[in-house]
């Protein structure tokens, strides 16, 4: 690791959230889904760490939680010194010159009655950084920088296709030139074509201005291929993290093991000698997470203490975080 | 595991847009307002009843000139040939109280003696003027009364759906209970209520419209703007740093509004049909002001003759009639348009 790799740009503390279930004529709270029960990672300045796992298990709600798009339940967002989980609205509002977000579906993030100019525009007239011709010529400016022709500013966003789109939702999420941007799966409703293209893209604009991104994605070859870091998620929980190599070449955590295996090898022959580590059953309900592992009811190797205790998220290896006890 | 490596050329992603030509109106309008708006425009029965309607419009402009007042000071008095109580037929010579000869008497009927062309009620009141001047108090009314009925519910179901939480509880059972209200007859005791007080206009009728007609676009507005607040680009503008007013105003607003819009446009022609039958009952305007359901009301004591009257009922019944299914034509084929499954084929 260099020396820039220790400068931790985003600290997420046990962060914790539960969404409350309501029920019947007086709207009592009965329960709640974990969606996110206890999550810690750093986000080193310039670094893309990747965030994988299931569908359900709390990814891109660790995302909207970290931008503080939800009330988080417990636990600390520390972004550049700052707590964001405590800061005040308004304060929130300013401080979100710095993080960004990228949606997963661009078809919904636009605004289909505002055109592409507006969009771009609007993150630089709510926070008064620019004006009149400025503006036109930062949008002009961005839109060049993701590649479209700033001649289509003046057209709405269903004039555009789906790789486009996602563009202009990128140039909007640059537009205030922050440092973070979350990620939230940018590329899953892309199709394969446009994938590479718009990762690329990614890739060369994090270069550009020194970004850094949390990269949420269930692609496991597209994480392997931007991050630097990934971590697994399952069922609310980090199972493991781990720098990119070390992770896909020796993963430790039971769940990564199976999770790795179920990756398709464009090679008939190569996936068929493999080795596979299939699961059995389903995901549990986020509502009734087992106790101590959340795991240990489909893990190939629990034990009576998996039942018991929670376990600890441990280096095992310098860098290499594992929350197993079996490891 | 093989590593698949993305290669790309950036260069590729400047690329054209070979769509067709765009217009500014349907720019204006958004892609799914347009669709709507041109599949309505290619509907026989939609045709027809903005042909209806189109036509009506041009029957209020052009009132003065139609049937030209006998009370310049008065246009909305109908004027009466006499007093006596049996209804006169149509052609018959008007004594008392001459109409002006309009400018296409000559042309249409070829004489220069005033007649009632469409006869008259009891009490002499000409039908023909009625009809002609009632068509503005349609309008005055349909208007006016879906106007503020929109604006009422829309005010009362953006607040429920920001809010939400109690907020929204509270409003939507009262929606609810006056839902359950019948509205007609709630109306018609809300206005009996007030017309002593404020006396005989057109405002008791309107004001217990729109006191018991607001409830339906509070609860589309409510459902709408519901669904748009989650929408991901309202999620954006909050992570963008929008302020909350600005949310509500230029992202939630703007993509919630049209279907109420279009819901209340389609409402003129009920609201015309309830003022109409508040105004056969007695209720509103006082005796002789030109409106269709006072003009019906006259026939009331001949029910049992129309045989022989059947002029004080056919004229303004018919005129009810294609008011109101013009915008009914309308109205449904709007359902068509907006249906999920018709979408694509319009």
């Amino acid at each position: 690791m260099t020396a820039q790799n220790n400068d931790v740009l985003l600290r997420v503390e046990n962060l914790k959230m539960h969404f409350p279930i309501f029920r019947g004529v007086l709207r009592r709270q009965v329960g709640a889904v974990h969606a996110v029960d206890g999550v810690s990672f750093d986000v080193m300045r310039g670094e893309t760490l990747g965030l994988v796992g299931e569908s359900g298990c709390g990814k891109s709600t660790t995302g909207r939680t970290i931008l503080q798009l939800y009330k988080a339940t417990g636990g600390n967002v520390i972004f550049d010194g700052v707590d964001l989980v405590s800061l005040k609205a308004e304060e929130m509002r300013k401080t979100r010159r710095k993080i960004q977000m990228i949606f997963q579906d661009p078809y919904a993030s636009l605004n289909p009655r505002m055109t592409v100019a507006d969009i771009v525009a609007e993150p630089m007239v709510v926070h008064s950084v620019a004006t009149g011709k400025e503006i036109k010529e930062r949008v002009d400016y961005l839109l060049d920088v993701v590649n479209l022709n700033p001649a289509f500013a003046s057209r709405y966003p269903h004039e555009f296709s789906g790789g486009q789109r996602q563009r202009i939702g990128i140039a909007r999420a640059l537009a205030l030139q922050p440092s973070f941007i979350v990620c939230d799966e940018p590329i899953s409703a892309l199709d394969v074509s446009i994938q590479a293209q718009v990762v690329n893209l990614l890739e060369d604009l994090q270069k550009q201005f020194n970004l850094t991104y949390l990269f949420i994605a269930h692609d496991l070859s597209m994480v392997r291929h931007i991050s630097k870091r990934v971590a697994v998620m399952y069922l609310g929980v980090i199972m493991e993290l781990a720098n990119r190599d070390d992770l896909y070449r020796e993963p430790l955590h039971p769940y990564t093991q199976a999770l790795l295996s179920a990756v398709p090898i464009p090679d008939p022959v190569a996936d068929a000698q493999r080795k596979r580590v299939l699961l059995e059953g389903d995901v549990p309900s986020p509502v009734n997470p087992p106790s101590g592992c959340r795991f240990r009811t489909r893990c190939p190797i629990a034990d009576k203490i998996c039942a018991e205790s929670r376990p600890d998220f441990r280096e095992v290896k310098p860098g290499h975080f594992v929350a197993c006890h079996m490891v | 595991m093989a590593q698949s490596t993305p290669t790309g050329d950036n260069s590729l992603l400047q690329d054209s847009i070979p769509t067709r030509k765009i217009g500014w109106f349907e720019r204006l309008l958004g892609p799914e307002n347009y669709r709507i708006l041109t599949g309505l425009l290619k509907t026989p029965a939609s045709v027809i009843g903005f042909v209806l309607i189109g036509f009506f419009i041009i029957i209020a402009l052009m009132a003065p000139l139609l049937a030209p007042p006998v009370t310049p000071n008065d246009p909305y008095r109908i004027p009466r040939d006499g007093f006596s109580s049996d209804p006169k037929p149509p052609g018959t010579e008007w004594k008392k109280n001459v109409m002006p000869l309009p400018f296409w008497w000559k042309t249409f009927v070829g004489t220069e003696t005033m007649t009632h062309i469409m006869g008259t009620s009891e009490g002499q009141y000409d039908i023909f003027y009625g009809i002609i001047w009632g068509t503005r108090t349609a309008f005055k009314t349909g208007l006016v009364v879906t106007i503020s009925t929109l604006l009422f519910g829309v005010i009362v179901g953006s607040i429920s759906a920001y809010y939400g939480g109690i907020v929204d509880n509270i409003i939507m059972r009262i929606v609810d209970v006056l839902l359950i209200l019948p509205g007609i007859l709630a109306a018609l005791i809300l206005a009996a209520v007030l017309t002593p007080r404020i006396g005989k206009s057109l405002v008791p009728t309107m004001t217990a419209l729109i006191a018991f007609g607001w409830m339906g676009y509070a609860r589309i507005i409510r459902g709408d703007i519901l669904s748009v607040k989650e929408r991901d680009y309202v999620l954006a503008a909050r992570v963008i740093g929008v302020k909350d007013n600005r949310i509500l105003f230029r992202h939630i607003i703007p993509n919630a509004v049209f279907p109420t819009l279009v819901l209340a446009s389609l409402a003129v022609g009920d609201v015309v049909l309830s003022f109409a039958a508040l105004s056969f009952l007695g209720i509103g305007t006082e005796v002789g002001y030109a409106d269709w359901g006072q003009v019906l009301s006259f026939a009331r004591n001949w029910i049992t003759s129309l045989d022989t009257y059947w002029y004080i009922v056919i004229w303004p019944g018919l005129t009810l009639v294609m008011f109101v299914m013009g915008w009914n034509l309308v109205g449904d084929a709007l359902r068509d348009v907006l249906d999920p499954r018709m979408r694509g084929k319009t």
